[in-house]
């Protein structure tokens, strides 16, 4: 079954204090290659059947009003995955 | 996509496309970082703006009036830089330069005696008054608004609008040990306030329980005029010993300015952000968020980094960094110092490398503190924040000069007398009237329904009770941590919040905030008066001595002359009654333009009581629970139902508030103080929104125990009939329960003082009810159901 990937992240200008905590924990555990880390989401949208337009153009409507804040967060990604095949979203 | 999030939108839409960042240094031990790499400006220097007159700057985009701009150039004699321009703008705009309110905010520090000013260790005009306790004790506290945006932001505008106030607390010097919100939100069934409760209620909770406070109290009113303009503010206070008392000033030539704490990015910089022109970088985003995400967690960190640092003494000044972020920090400590500051902006830690120096100087990044360290101490400061593992940064030091300079990359980008952009902004005399609607209104007084049998006051109770404003608040306070740190005697839903101080005597605050916005509209003046009488009152009810006030004056547009007028009136009222009263604003905050599409909120003046105890181990709780006490009704009832619950359920906003008798209000307060210490009454309420049916209501409620009520003794000795005696508005009442024991002891007490009082009925512990004898008898599981259901049915 064709899922719809969402994923989120905190605006960029926006403090994100997972991704800080991620980061300071990364250095004390020695593993230093990272310079930030920026934490975000990702849904999995499951749908019965065919991926049609009005389904991804559905996902996208709930992706800007449910699943992020628009206010201190982007919408990065919508996208089809059928199966363990990546599908063409946007 | 529905109006509200459109109009959130376009305030505040940023492009989607997501830009690189470069950390530097990230999550490393705390270390002074050099940074300049991968910033490259344009940048327009003192040099530059003096060369190049006549280049337009976007100064109305800021907010400035052109008469203001005109000041600027006038003062510094050349039009300002782009850095300037982002200081001048952001410290003379109303919220940080108070310019329609200072010429009234004045009477605050004038009506003062000398008897108010004896405890009064530190007054208006720093972070936060600080009160004497006695055995070296002080006690810092004060309430800020968070409103706007928490209407934007619900969740974050109300985590980080406590960061604000705890910060503000700890650069006085003092440990922060509770927090309050008064809250205001639109009607209760309407769509968007849903949205509203949960956000700011979660974000509260969030920032407040992460950092370790309780928070002890506040108020929850619900009201269509909020709407568009629900209000946030938030008290907090602190304790501290006098030798701790620091100020924000930036003394001493050659000593070092740090700035610590959290990063500076891009958050809270909304409209400043088309300062981006400075660059002429065309790849930046055009706009900035407006608003800012808080990290509670990096706060309790910087609370303990700061109190060693007090502890060691190794800090001369320190301000908190809020509104205005750097710019109000430097030009605050310059002005308030010896008046020189000489700072480089590039050495200031990024988390967001594209900021010009404009955003850098406006950015209002959480959790930042700045300070004025002496050059020997420097080492000592530095190991204490390593020690908690907070950045920081050295950026220059303090001069004999008179001049704040900055500099960017070596180069100087500002250049000002500081006392010009923090303390000799514009002041307005606004004009002001009164508006002529009011005399249409106060003449409409309260003629509706007056439920008379039995049945029908038994029903109007319950509906009073599970109103959204008299309904158990406990749904949102239940998310709040009350008794965090082990201090807390009492809280929610008790009149005062109380907070042991000293572990050693038992020496305590209390604290109460309340406001009743329907009084203020229909008379501004005495509807400030009356806020001030209820807190006092609550603080005496709860046992407490009050001493000191704050206030949060919420109002709509100053350059409305209606709201300007509700505005003078308030403060003239507020301050009039602090003087009768004897206990001095010792700070506040005014929030102005509350209002959407050219309708302002009720005028809204929060005031904030604190009071002391000699030992919390005798405050009085304001439920009864000892079988065969006495009830006694202090003080009388007169018919006064407007502006009233009552009045409010049946759709009425009309008449004149309440009459105010300061005297009497004062008379009761040592009253029920006296009382409260002797140990005469082992419960007590004071009688406010709901009158005496929500009073009895609640102090049976309190605890689930009942009693029996007699009240046509009373009925007859005020001449009221039942309804007006339940649901009348009178003030200068209270309801307390005696000891048998204490019984004549009270009495006479009160007549010696010639305080009205009656007893109006005995605590019941078996019937399991509230009778009211020979009208109604209400169960007490029926009220309980209907008190505590409101709230759940619309949130939960």
């Amino acid at each position: 079954m064709p899922r719809i990937i969402v994923d989120v992240m905190p605006k960029p200008e926006i403090l994100d204090p997972q991704g800080k905590a991620i980061a300071g924990a990364l250095q004390r555990l020695g593993q230093t290659g990272f310079s930030a880390v920026r934490q975000g989401k990702r849904f999995e949208l499951t749908v019965e059947g065919e991926v049609t337009e009005e389904i991804l153009e559905q996902a996208r409507h709930a992706a800007d009003t449910l699943l992020s804040n628009p206010v201190i967060e982007d919408v990065t990604r919508v996208e089809v995955v059928k199966d363990a095949t990546i599908g063409v979203g946007e | 996509m529905t109006d509200l999030n459109q109009r959130v939108q376009s305030r505040l839409e940023t492009p989607a496309e997501a830009r690189n960042e470069h950390g530097h240094d990230l999550g490393g031990p705390a270390a002074a970082v050099e940074q300049i790499e991968g910033r490259k400006f344009n940048i327009d220097t003192v040099e530059h703006a003096a060369a190049t007159p006549d280049t337009p700057l976007p100064w109305a985009e800021l907010g400035l009036k052109e008469d203001e701009y005109n000041r600027v150039v006038e003062i510094l004699g050349r039009r300002p830089t782009a850095a300037e321009l982002a200081m001048y703008s952001v410290m003379w705009s109303e919220h940080c330069s108070y310019k329609s309110s200072k010429v009234h905010l004045r009477q605050f520090g004038e009506k003062v005696t000398e008897d108010m000013k004896k405890d009064m260790l530190v007054g208006i005009g720093e972070n936060a008054g600080v009160t004497d306790l006695g055995d070296g004790w002080a006690v810092t506290f004060k309430v800020e608004s968070h409103n706007h945006p928490s209407f934007v932001e619900p969740y974050q505008g109300a985590a980080t609008g406590i960061g604000g106030i705890v910060r503000d607390i700890i650069s006085m010097g003092a440990r922060p040990v509770a927090v309050m919100d008064p809250l205001r939100f639109g009607a209760i069934d309407h769509p968007d306030t849903a949205r509203l409760v949960h956000g700011i209620v979660s974000g509260i909770g969030g920032y407040g329980n992460c950092l370790g406070l309780p928070n002890i109290g506040g108020e929850v009113v619900f009201d269509s005029v909020y709407q568009g303009n629900p209000l946030v503010n938030a008290l907090a206070v602190g304790v501290m010993r006098h030798e701790d008392i620091r100020l924000a000033n930036a003394s001493g030539a050659g000593n070092k300015v740090v700035l610590f704490g959290a990063r500076t990015g891009g958050d809270g910089i909304g409209g400043a952000s088309v300062l981006a022109s400075e660059s002429f970088d065309d790849s930046k985003p055009a706009k900035r968020p407006a608003v800012q995400v808080g990290d509670p967690f990096a706060e309790k960190v910087l609370i303990e980094c700061c109190l060693e640092l007090f502890k060691a003494a190794v800090v001369e000044g320190i301000q908190d960094l809020g509104a205005a972020g750097i710019s109000c920090a430097t030009s605050e400590l310059a002005s308030n110092g010896d008046g020189g500051m000489h700072i480089e902006l590039t050495s200031v830690l990024l988390r967001d490398p594209t900021l010009t120096p404009g955003e850098i100087l406006m950015s209002e990044s959480q959790e930042r503190m700045m300070a004025v360290v002496k050059p020997e101490n420097v080492e000592a400061f530095e190991e204490i924040l390593a020690k908690w593992n907070v950045e920081y940064s050295w950026l220059g030091e303090v001069t004999g000069t008179g001049r704040l300079i900055i500099d960017w990359d070596g180069e100087t980008i500002v250049d000002v007398d500081p006392r010009t952009v923090a303390h000799e902004g514009p002041v307005y005399e606004r004009p002001y009237h009164r508006p002529e609607w009011l005399d249409g209104v106060q003449a409409d007084s309260f003629a509706g329904e007056r439920p008379s049998s039995g049945e029908e006051l038994k029903a109007a109770v319950l509906e009073l009770m599970s109103s959204p404003n008299m309904c158990s608040k406990d749904w949102i306070t239940n998310q709040y941590d009350r008794y965090v740190r082990g201090n807390t005697a009492l809280a929610m839903p008790d009149d005062a919040g109380v907070v042991r101080v000293d572990e050693a005597t038992g020496m305590g605050v209390a604290l109460s905030t309340d406001c009743n916005g329907r009084y203020a509209y229909l008379d501004p003046y005495a509807g400030a008066q009356l806020a001030l009488a209820e807190s006092y009152r609550n603080v005496a009810t709860a046992g407490a001595v009050p001493m000191a006030v704050t206030d949060c004056l919420n109002f709509g547009s100053p350059e409305d002359p209606e709201v300007m007028w509700q505005f003078a009136e308030a403060v003239r009222g507020l301050s009039d009654a602090c003087m009768a009263l004897g206990v001095p604003v010792t700070g506040g905050n005014v929030s102005l333009y509350n209002q959407t599409g050219g309708v302002a909120i009720h005028p809204t003046p929060v005031v904030g009581v604190l009071g002391k105890f000699d030992d919390v181990a005798r405050r009085t709780p304001s439920g009864w629970r000892e079988d065969g006490q006495a009830i006694y009704l202090l003080g009388t009832t007169r018919d006064e139902l407007d502006g009233s619950e009552w009045a409010n359920l049946r759709g009425h906003l009309g008449g004149r508030p309440p009459a105010l008798d300061l005297a009497a209000e004062k008379l009761l307060g040592e009253l029920l103080v006296n009382a409260s210490r002797d140990g005469m009454v082992d419960a007590a309420h004071d009688l406010s929104e709901g009158g005496l049916a929500a009073a009895l209501s609640e102090m049976a409620l309190r605890f689930g125990v009942g009693a029996r009520v007699g009240l046509d003794e009373m009925c007859e000795r005020d001449g009221v009939d039942l309804f007006t005696a339940l649901f009348s508005e009178s003030q200068a009442r209270a309801v307390v329960a005696v000891p048998r024991s204490e019984e004549v002891r009270f009495k006479d007490m009160c007549t010696a003082r010639g305080f009205a009082h009656i007893r109006i009925g005995v605590v019941d512990a078996e019937n399991q009810a509230l009778d009211f004898q020979g009208h109604f008898s209400l169960p007490l599981a029926e009220l309980k159901d209907a008190h505590e259901a409101t709230l759940p049915k619309h949130f939960a």
